[in-house]
């Protein structure tokens, strides 16, 4: 219990401080995020964010689940890479188990990987303008997305929580039209990144608004531990994919994008890329699909070795790392993840110290962040 | 410079107003007697009956052991052969729509491919004790052969 004259010199400290809260919205609606914001007038001096309102428990729920079982709840953590989480979880069995993967299985599972990227990239650019007050790239940026879920839809039966890949392989093989649709998309999408720039990078407001906001410099990225866009955004070179390749990707040719300004801007400017070399990656093996099996002869009941294993992917918001304790049974003794946007989160105060609060819009819709990924 | 910028935005924008055919806009699947989704596409699941009422599911519970979320309950049963013999078949085949998370783990699971996902989309119901079903059709029998 505070006394009278402590409750006096409590409030004399925050004089003229506003704290109001961003959210929270109403905890059944997805992606709840909410920032309990201390303000200057307009200039931000403190960010607190309060997770927990989409907490699922989903390592402890993993713990209960067998080995093929688990790798579907992961689906619902960053639904919009929800296929390079599949892909995470089923890595670390296949390490554990010591499975070879067919040559077919891994090369889809790149080009469904990067497909899952450009979607997510886009539903990005859409939100991220929606921000700053532009409504229509959003539009735009759905169509081409569009695209890309029904080819999901077509080879994996779902839309988001894809949940195609299994331990040792693929749930199904590839549609009959997935070369045609795909090389149908890679052809609009070309035709149609330019409106992109037109919109909205090349825009004079909507550069002003984001270049010199939110700064990050390298060294703070790298104690944040931020990875992704966010990460290279700041000029860390941290792309999973080109420092420990995994499946195909040290086969195909694709720069890791890398920005040194570390604004909002250059984190934009990252994605804007970074969805130019998925589809460089795309084009290269799209028509150089081996035949073969499309999964690895595995047993019915998987009981991975006594220990423990770690395996990390490139998800579209960053570094996604598995960590595995098996005690020979059939389901995990312990699972964590490493959710990238837990981590690029973290940064927010750092970032947004300082500036108006008109400018925290731009620097959270750059960091890209998608709830139910840091509140697991 | 701002305005120049945004002119060259509008131009875009204008040029979709006057070109409507150009830009896709997603209705609601409303067309539901010519609507052809993907055949992988996950809806729920189904038990299929072929015309003499006859499935093929023998009630191994390979798919209720498969199942993440308890979604399946099988019930079995003995029948008595002709020749006094008892063998195993299933009397209940529950589903639970509302714990579904339409991950296709059983339908991999099952042996005999007595269970599919159907392509209805439309879920909701007035009362949720609807979304407990029984798959397996009244009167039905395990066709012959299937083991």
């Amino acid at each position: 219990m505070y006394s009278q004259t402590e409750i006096i010199k409590d409030t004399s400290d925050t004089e003229g401080e506003l704290v109001i809260n961003v959210g929270p919205q109403h905890p059944a609606t997805h992606g709840v995020l909410h920032l309990v914001i201390t303000l200057d007038g307009e200039t931000i001096k403190k960010i607190e964010p309060h997770l927990g309102y989409i907490h699922r428990s989903i390592e402890k729920m993993c713990e209960s689940l067998s080995y093929r079982q688990f790798i579907y709840v992961t689906s619902r953590m960053d639904y919009l890479s929800s296929h390079i989480n599949n892909l995470g979880c089923a890595h670390n069995v296949e390490k554990s188990m010591q499975i070879e993967v067919p040559q077919r299985a891994k090369v889809i599972r790149v080009l469904m990987s990067e497909l899952t990227r450009i979607a997510s990239h886009e539903l990005w650019l859409g939100a991220m303008a929606m921000d700053l007050g532009a409504f229509t790239p959003f539009f735009y940026a759905f169509r081409e997305r569009e695209m890309i879920t029904e080819i999901m839809e077509d080879t994996c039966g779902a839309r988001l929580t894809m949940n195609y890949i299994v331990p040792g392989g693929l749930m199904y093989d590839l549609h009959p039209d997935f070369q045609q649709k795909v090389k149908a998309f890679v052809k609009q999408f070309k035709h149609k990144v330019t409106e992109y720039e037109d919109l909205v990078t090349n825009n004079v407001i909507f550069q002003n608004r984001m270049k010199g906001v939110g700064v990050l410099s390298k060294e703070d990225a790298i104690s944040y531990g931020c990875t992704g866009p966010v990460g290279r955004g700041s000029g860390v070179h941290c792309d999973i994919r080109k420092i420990f390749p995994y499946e195909v990707y040290d086969t195909v040719e694709f720069d890791e994008v890398l920005e040194t300004a570390g604004d909002s801007f250059a984190r934009y400017m990252v994605r804007v890329r970074e969805m130019n070399q998925s589809i460089r990656i795309i084009e290269q093996l799209i028509d150089n699909i081996p035949e073969g099996d499309f999964q690895a002869k595995t047993k019915a009941v998987l009981k991975p070795p006594k220990g423990e294993f770690y395996t990390r992917v490139e998800t579209a918001r960053g570094e996604f790392g598995v960590y595995i304790v098996s005690e020979g049974g059939t389901t995990p003794y312990r699972i964590k993840f490493r959710s990238p946007g837990f981590s690029n989160l973290s940064a927010l105060e750092h970032m947004a110290k300082g500036s108006k609060i008109g400018d925290l819009m731009a620097t959270m819709g750059t960091l890209d962040l998608v709830i139910p990924d840091i509140d697991r | 410079m701002g305005v120049s910028s945004l002119l060259k935005g509008m131009r875009k924008t204008g040029y979709y107003f006057f070109h409507p055919k150009e830009i896709i806009t997603e209705q609601y699947p409303d067309n539901r007697a010519t609507l052809q989704l993907s055949e992988r596409f996950r809806g729920e699941v189904v038990m299929t009956h072929d015309e003499n009422n006859e499935h093929a599911c023998t009630g191994c519970t390979a798919c209720e052991l498969a199942c993440p979320n308890g979604t399946i309950k099988i019930i079995t049963k003995f029948d008595i052969s002709p020749e006094g013999k008892k063998k195993k078949a299933i009397d209940t085949f529950i589903y639970h729509l509302e714990l579904c998370t339409m991950c296709n783990l059983c339908i991999q699971a099952c042996p005999t491919d007595a269970i599919k996902m159907a392509q209805n989309f439309e879920h909701s119901v007035y009362d949720r004790s609807k979304l407990t079903k029984k798959l397996n059709l009244p009167g039905s029998k395990i066709r012959e052969g299937v083991e």
